[in-house]
């Protein structure tokens, strides 16, 4: 093995032993949030209801994150990963950002430089976003009328539609033969299911943008 | 006694993760810096990825922002700030806050006074979210390996196979953006003819200097398209 093969060797496993470490103690600290505000107040929700609170949100946010996990990683490379999960806000912030900043790197997702840039973007995104949340709890009760207003409010009801329509004009005009049959599908789903979630979109979406890229690959249309 | 939901304890918890997230996001940026060096990334690219990605961070974290305002109505400042700093996402949090609720006789379109429930929203809150972290801790490195192997067996194909998973995502997020509504479809249309724009002057009258921008400045048009179609819609739902 090669000195330069041997250090990006020693980079993937050192970001895996250390993701997981960070993800270990982000967990424990997530769920020491409201241990801690049951013991501070000296309540303790009935674990029955509890459960029955769960249950709902689990049947419909559990699929979805196993989707986020097998879609998402391939493309935010391991350090914008293990970064991403733990900092959430993913599909409508981190992913966008890494995959921007990439695209702009001139660097693909799933290489060595692809790893790098993601990570480096997912990490300013966080800090950005963590800036700004500090600066909105100090400043509260300045910025609940400005940003609540009626004008500014459908703008940021629509956030999603602006992030990705710039970021699908990006990527359509990169790769306009495997857009064909996602759009295509969208656009069959829009008419069939106006208000199909997300979490059946992603998968959907995925699974026939791969097919029909293979098939085209395959008879070399590519 | 203080309202708990906005106690110094409270607001004591969210500062602490808060510092947490920020360290760790360092610890990860000081470390891929270092490796992208090594391997031969100018400092000039990763400088450009760091701040370009800080920009286009700005206005989506304002809507973060307002996601946390909006629940603050209900569960106080410091949960619903601890929530989206970590692991949370909106589309998350509120369906699982409002179901706790339920659940508790509640709901959280008024402020949530009773201990019990704001204690067992928290719980809700928190477990139903860490989920897709273990699944990372578990499978995140399988899943890169198998990336990687298939990239060893077949370059192109793998390089077509990430871009089409791309777009299948994109896709998706395409067709979310349908369901939303007339408006939805014009904010999408119109940051989608920004950038068009933009990629005309970047390529053709070779403008690289806009590369930073495109996407922050067609971010904003949509939104602010968004603002204007609302307004000409006068309240009625198109």
């Amino acid at each position: 093995m090669n000195e330069a093969t041997k250090a990006t060797t020693t980079y993937d496993e050192a970001i895996h032993r250390n993701g997981r470490a960070w993800m270990a103690v982000a967990i424990a600290i997530i769920l020491g949030v409201p241990l801690a505000i049951s013991l501070y107040l000296d309540v303790w929700p009935p674990l029955g209801r509890l459960a029955a609170a769960l249950l709902p949100t689990i049947m419909v946010f559990w699929p979805i994150a196993i989707v986020e996990v097998i879609t998402f990683t391939p493309m935010l490379g391991s350090g914008g990963t293990y970064l991403g999960f733990v900092t959430g806000n993913l599909s409508n912030l981190k992913v966008p950002a890494a995959i921007a900043a990439m695209q702009s790197a001139g660097v693909e997702p799933s290489t060595k430089e692809g790893e790098i840039v993601s990570t480096l973007a997912i990490g300013a995104s966080s800090l950005v976003t963590n800036a700004v949340l500090l600066a909105g709890v100090l400043l509260m009760s300045y910025l609940l009328p400005v940003l609540e207003s009626p004008t500014l409010k459908p703008a940021f009801a629509n956030l999603l539609p602006a992030l990705f329509g710039a970021l699908g004009v990006v990527f359509i005009s990169r790769n306009w033969k495997l857009s064909i049959a996602p759009l295509a599908l969208m656009i069959g789903l829009f008419v069939a299911m106006p208000t199909a979630p997300v979490g059946i979109l992603i998968p959907a979406g995925a699974i026939v943008s791969i097919g029909v890229a293979r098939l085209l690959y395959t008879r070399h249309l590519l | 006694m203080t309202d708990p939901r906005n106690s110094p304890f409270m607001y004591a918890i969210g500062a602490f993760v808060a510092l947490f997230v920020t360290v760790q996001s360092l610890v990860f940026m000081i470390r891929a810096y270092r490796e992208g060096k090594r391997l031969g990334l100018s400092a000039a690219t990763m400088r450009k990825a760091i701040v370009g990605s800080a920009s286009f961070s700005v206005v989506p974290s304002i809507a973060i922002l307002l996601a946390v305002l909006t629940l603050s109505g209900a569960l106080g400042l410091p949960l619903p700030w601890i929530r989206l700093s970590v692991v949370g996402a909106i589309t998350y949090e509120l369906p699982a806050a409002e179901t706790a609720a339920q659940a508790f006789g509640a709901s959280i379109k008024s402020a949530i006074t009773d201990p019990v429930v704001f204690s067992a929203i928290a719980w809700a809150m928190s477990i139903g979210c860490v989920f897709a972290m273990f699944l990372v801790i578990f499978f995140s490195k399988g899943i890169q390996s198998g990336i990687h192997k298939a990239q060893l067996k077949d370059s192109v194909w793998s390089g077509l196979l990430i871009s089409a998973m791309f777009m299948g995502l994109i896709s998706a997020f395409l067709g979310s953006a349908l369901g939303g509504g007339l408006v939805s479809i014009l904010t999408l249309l119109s940051s989608a003819a920004t950038m068009g724009v933009f990629g005309l002057l970047i390529k053709k009258a070779k403008l690289t200097s806009l590369e930073n921008f495109a996407m922050p400045v067609s971010m904003i048009v949509g939104m602010a398209a968004a603002a204007v179609y609302s307004s000409i819609a006068g309240g009625r739902t198109i």
